[in-house]
């Protein structure tokens, strides 16, 4: 079980780099305001899943939903203030 | 239900990759919203269940399916905020046309 979960770990930090390429290269900022959102859903399931191979659920989880609820607020604040400003 | 949470956590990985090979190879940024949140949300899910599968009930099963539901509401949210101040900026839909 501990190697699948090491698996699970490596593969979704891949899976974070693949999102880092579309924020890097992005045409327009929503794009890259869209991968910072695929990102911080990532890192979400990747706290759990860290929590989940050192043992420590509990802890973990609480970790995650707060960063959840502030990663939220900041989106929000993003998006708000793009649609206010426009694309250029 | 070792096994169970297994395949739950295979699954929700399947769709984890399809969500990050559509935000890669789409050329379009609503195109591309509409595989990040579909797909995203319920990779999510698949994962957290499985996760939740694996410990005994408890304490820590109602926290997963706390932070479950704290995704399920703010993903959409965010992902039409942002769609919505893009058509507000003016961009336009991709058409194979223009390509």
């Amino acid at each position: 079980m501990k190697t699948f979960l090491f698996c699970v770990l490596v593969l979704l930090v891949i899976l974070i780099g693949a999102y880092l390429y579309r924020v890097l290269r992005g045409p327009t900022i929503f794009d890259r305001v869209l991968g910072l959102n695929g990102i911080s859903t990532k890192a979400i399931i990747l706290l759990i899943v860290i929590g989940l191979y050192f043992d420590r659920v509990d802890m973990f989880i609480d970790i995650s939903t707060g960063y959840a609820l502030l990663n939220s607020v900041g989106a929000l604040a993003v998006a708000k203030y793009l649609e206010q400003k426009g694309l250029s | 239900m070792e096994i169970l949470s297994i395949i739950f956590i295979v699954g929700g990985l399947f769709f984890l990759i399809v969500a990050a090979i559509g935000v890669i190879r789409l050329p379009d940024v609503f195109s591309r919203s509409h595989a990040v949140s579909l797909t995203d949300s319920l990779g999510a899910f698949l994962m957290l269940v499985g996760i939740a599968l694996h410990d005994e009930l408890g304490k820590n099963t109602l926290k997963i399916l706390v932070v479950l539901a704290l995704l399920y509401i703010l993903n959409p949210v965010i992902a039409h905020a942002t769609i919505r101040a893009a058509v507000r900026a003016g961009l336009k839909p991709w058409k194979k046309e223009n390509s």
